[in-house]
């Protein structure tokens, strides 16, 4: 299974985590501070795999993806193929594209949330359930106009700092 | 669970100006995240102060402002690693809200955040969540929010309880039907909660069979990804047998590579078991690992056929090509990295396709890529044989010298650790591997010292044929006196020094060892090390006074013998004063005897044979002349406890057998870091005996008790009567079991002394351990009560306890079973020849029920 997903920026930030086996805060700093300090150290043009032995158990590998200013990772165990990890990768990549129009860090910073929904339509529990980068997005923007009709109607307080806001 | 507060109107809104203050002028999460990315440098106060008023803010009695607030929380919580354990109650309260937007924050929250271990207020959950597991049969709310059941099976999946689990099981077959849109995300969910709570398997595990045969490719591609995860280690593959034929069917139909890739991945744990399977799928193997254009599915089928097909001739040859097809593909690293990580999978059954690609695997030792550098050591540790150990170790300890600190360690951390293993079996030539040792202990990033001191030791005690080398390699590490400077070296130069000491008499120039010994920069090492130099110098001075009386040396004559004693003295002098008790010991110690020496020199003048300095040196050398054997870790437990000694009894009342001479002489006992054990043992034997202040109340405890001390017979303290090597070990009483000494004699190959082996014991045991949690496993035995456990086979309660329907629905699946079983049904011979035959295949003991699935494959598939 997919054991967890990490956006980690080249300065170290987390930008999103999701851990499919439960890690108590301490142990995700531990873990985010872990593997950035080992894709940190490799080299441009190199494989895209490294170990995770020591973080997630035995038999544990990381796979990543350097983007710009972000690492994508994906910790996986014997259950998954590594290329297809990396393929995965492509398909959050590619979906993260089409939602944001080439997304960058920023997009990645301020949309915690749909990065989550995204990330939810692709994975679960660990478990992949869609692949298909067109039909994740076609599910996260059903999802989110169907939050935003229902917001209108019932949410007040939020029309009145809206037209505050202007 | 609480119903969710009333909807804020404008006009309570208005009522309440606190509430109203909160939600204009809260800060939304992107105010948050703007403040913080503002000012960097006082972000830990930035997020101090918003804790503080999420704190207050997420008692708000406004839905949206606790939304607000909590969506805050998660996301400090999330990436900034603070606790949110205090809004868990909170959290439960917005799960029902009927606002999509924040169930769907209070989801997240509860998904991110809860667990059983943490989460006391879980079981509160139970109700909302069966709501929105069923909400879609209920209809009034699936227009509105048709994913709602989704955010339950998120939560479900990262956050639930065995409790929770066996709850909402029920909840999940609507899901897990055909007709539900949900379905992948519903069969993903029910892996989880069947590994969580088996007791859920006679609900859940038959819609899940049945989603194998789903219509909907994402269903079927989820479903075996399940299948693959319940079956992995450390989990039973065995209960899954009897799906081989659905799994199968699903390999030969479905288009999509991950569910094929899946499939494969079962198929490897399955084929173990049930070695026709194999035959079964070598075919669609071969088609995909020749025509796939997907890497990941060829990469897949290589592994498969490597790990679990290697007798298909065919197949092994094709996945052999790939494999260096992989290894051969310069411009992509990953192609290179996986080919090396499967070419290592060939060992050792295929070596001749490793040793073909032993130049690729070299070069890739030296690829900037740490990866593809982890992996190609390992293949080539996988192919070192004894034939080839050498050429590889040298290669790889060559390689060490030039790679980075880390890189180098892991490399001579694998070679000391394949070359010691099994007491040194792959090395042939033990002056070669020593010479390598020191070699490995002078690379400049060098931190294995410890293991390098306890091989040197160890091959010293084990290996006679060794020796001279040993010395002379121990000689080369003490006169540098650069290694002195490196505390990593600390070990290796002390064993250098025990080694110098304890077999000097293979040394050239004992005078060279002395002052290599006595070096000014041995003042930087520590104290234990000390102490072993100075020892070793007390062995060294024996040793030549003894061939310079027998004139047996020609290097040591009256002015060498001369030399030596005042550079002794000269430079140990002062340490007599040593605050350290062991090196102040040892000093007293030799300064004793040189200063008796130089004293006897001068009385006697000439070298008279029956003089005091022939006695003295005489009874000096003895004291050193013992052979110590390596001793067993096991020697103390084979001495049986007599019944009436009581090891618990106070020991104060032996206070009056020990008289001060006992006490000087326990104080000074010598205590050699690497190998205590034999050290102490041998030398109080020899003490003993020679020792002419002996108490005589010592000596009568000795008589009454005799049995629990080593035995000091005269004659096997001789050393040319200890013939049966190794001694220190045979004189526990109860240890000189035949059974277990094993001294492998080969013809090329040194003696190398072996004793029991303990850690092989200890492993075994493990394994079988391991095993039995194995057959324990609840969830295997409750999928095999579901799949094989039908009829008389005393099937669980709970599965009884099941529907009718699955009853059914089973029978449907394994329609054909129950038709080939029918013909042995009461042939009890026929079933005990095959579970007779199954055991002999099958390594340790599956379940008996194992043995009644295998006419089930037979029919289906063979």
């Amino acid at each position: 299974m997919i054991r967890a997903v990490m956006v980690i920026s080249t300065q170290g930030k987390p930008r999103l985590l999701k851990f499919y086996e439960f890690q108590p805060p301490e142990k995700q700093q531990e873990i985010v501070r872990y593997v950035y300090g080992a894709l940190s150290e490799r080299p441009e043009n190199v494989s895209n795999f490294v170990d995770a032995d020591s973080v997630f158990g035995q038999g544990t590998r990381l796979v990543y993806k350097h983007m710009a200013t972000l690492y994508i990772v994906f910790a996986f165990d014997s259950s998954e193929n590594e290329l297809a990890m990396l393929d995965l990768i492509q398909v959050f990549v590619q979906t993260l594209d089409k939602c944001f129009k080439n997304v960058c860090e920023l997009d990645v910073i301020f949309n915690f949330n749909k990065l989550h929904t995204i990330l939810d339509e692709m994975i679960l529990g660990g478990q992949v359930i869609e692949t298909n980068s067109d039909q994740i997005l076609k599910h996260v923007d059903d999802i989110a106009r169907i939050e935003k009709s229902s917001s209108t109607t019932s949410l007040v307080p939020k029309s009145i700092s809206a037209r505050f806001g202007r | 669970m609480a119903s969710p507060p009333p909807l804020p109107s404008s006009t309570s809104v208005l009522s309440s100006a606190s509430s109203l203050a909160d939600s204009l002028f809260q800060r939304s999460l992107d105010d948050l995240i703007k403040s913080v990315r503002s000012d960097p440098s006082s972000e830990p106060s930035i997020i101090a102060r918003s804790l503080s008023e999420i704190r207050r803010e997420i008692r708000s009695s406004d839905p949206l402002t606790k939304s607000i607030a909590l969506q805050k929380l998660t996301y400090l919580s999330s990436l900034h690693f603070h606790s949110m354990s205090f809004a868990a109650f909170h959290t439960l309260e917005l799960l029902p809200s009927p606002s999509p937007q924040t169930k769907r924050l209070a989801y997240l929250a509860a998904s991110l955040s809860f667990h059983p271990s943490t989460t006391e207020l879980l079981p509160l959950a139970t109700h909302q969540l069966h709501k929105d597991l069923t909400s879609l049969s209920t209809s009034s709310s699936s227009s509105s929010f048709p994913f709602l059941p989704s955010l339950p099976l998120h939560l479900l999946s990262l956050a639930s309880s065995a409790d929770l689990s066996s709850h909402l099981a029920p909840d999940l077959v609507p899901l897990l039907s055909r007709s539900s849109p949900l379905q992948p995300k519903a069969v993903a969910a029910t892996y989880r909660v069947l590994s969580l709570c088996p007791s859920t398997v006679p609900v859940l595990f038959k819609p899940l069979v049945d989603c194998l045969s789903s219509d909907n490719p994402l269903t079927v591609s989820a479903a075996v990804g399940a299948f693959c995860e319940l079956s992995a280690p450390p989990n039973d593959p065995a209960p899954y047998l009897p799906l081989a034929p659905e799994i199968y069917r699903v390999l030969v139909n479905s288009r999509s590579n991950w569910t094929l890739i899946k499939a494969l991945k079962i198929f490897s744990r399955l084929v173990p078991l049930e070695p026709r399977l194999g035959t079964r799928i070598v075919e669609p193997l071969s088609k995909f690992l020749r025509e796939s254009q997907a890497k990941s599915l060829v990469l897949e089928c290589i592994k498969t056929v490597v790990s679990c097909l290697p007798t298909h001739t065919e197949a092994m040859r094709l996945a052999i090509d790939k494999i260096k097809e992989l290894l051969s593909s310069d411009d992509d690293p990953n192609l290179r990295y996986l080919g090396l990580q499967t070419l290592g999978m060939l060992a050792p059954g295929h070596l001749w396709a490793l040793e073909e690609s032993r130049e690729v695997v070299a070069q890739s030792l030296t690829d900037p890529d740490r990866s593809i550098c982890h992996e190609a050591l390992r293949v080539m540790m996988a192919m070192t044989l004894q034939e080839n150990s050498i050429e590889s170790c040298t290669l790889l300890v060559r390689q060490a010298a030039k790679s980075d600190p880390e890189f180098a360690n892991e490399i001579l951390d694998s070679v000391l650790t394949s070359c010691s293993k099994d007491f040194y079996e792959l090395v042939v030539d033990f002056d070669w591997y020593v010479s390598l040792l020191g070699e490995m202990a002078r690379i400049v990033h060098c931190t294995k010292g410890d293991e390098i001191s306890r091989q040197l030791v160890d091959i010293g005690l084990r290996v006679r044929d060794a020796r001279p080398e040993l010395v002379r390699v121990a000689r080369e590490l003490l006169i540098d006196p650069s290694l002195l400077g490196n505390h990593f070296l600390y070990n290796v130069l002390s064993a250098a020094a025990w080694i110098s000491g304890e077999y000097v008499e293979f040394s050239k120039d004992p005078m060279e060892l002395v002052e290599a010994l006595l070096q000014p920069r041995t003042s930087l090492l520590p104290t234990s090390a000390r102490a072993v130099y100075i020892q070793s110098v007390l062995k060294v001075l024996t040793f030549s006074c003894n061939s310079h009386i027998d004139e047996s040396s020609s290097l040591v004559n009256d002015t060498v013998i001369a030399r030596m004693l005042s550079l002794i003295e000269m430079t140990v002098g002062p340490l007599a004063e040593s605050e350290e008790a062991e090196v102040e010991d040892r000093v007293r110690n030799l300064l004793g005897v040189v200063r008796l020496v130089a004293n006897i020199k001068d009385l006697s003048g000439d070298k008279d044979k029956d003089g005091m300095i022939y006695e003295v040196v005489r009874v000096m050398d003895a004291l050193f002349s013992d052979e110590m054997g390596p001793v067993s870790a096991n020697a103390q437990k084979k001495v049986s406890v007599p019944e009436d000694l009581d090891l618990k009894d106070n020991l104060a009342d032996l206070s009056e057998f020990i008289s001060d001479n006992d006490a000087a002489m326990s104080r000074s006992n010598p205590s050699i870091l690497f190998y205590p054990q034999s050290c102490n043992a041998s030398e109080e034997v020899e003490v003993g005996p020679t020792s002419v202040a002996e108490s005589t109340s010592l000596k009568e405890h000795r008589k009454r008790h005799g049995l629990y001390y080593l035995s000091t017979d005269k004659e096997t303290t001789e050393p040319e009567l200890t013939e049966d090597y190794p001694r220190v070990n045979e004189t526990l009483p109860l240890s000189n079991g035949d059974t277990t000494r094993r001294v492998k004699v080969t013809k090329l190959r040194p003696t190398v002394v072996k004793l029991d082996e303990g850690e092989d014991l200890a492993t075994s045991s493990s394994l079988s351990t391991k095993v039995e949690a194995m057959k324990d496993d609840p969830l295997s035995g409750a999928i095999k009560d579901v799949l094989l456990g039908k009829k008389g086979n005393g099937a669980s309660s709970s599965f009884d306890a099941s529907s009718s329907s699955q009853g059914k629905g089973k029978d449907k699946v394994k329609g054909k079973e129950i038709k080939s079983k029918k013909g042995e049904e009461g042939e009890s011979k026929d079933r005990h020849k095959g579970r007779r035959k199954h055991k002999h295949r099958k390594e340790p003991a599956p379940p008996v029920s194992v043995a009644q699935e295998t006419p089930v494959i037979q029919d289906f598939l063979l």
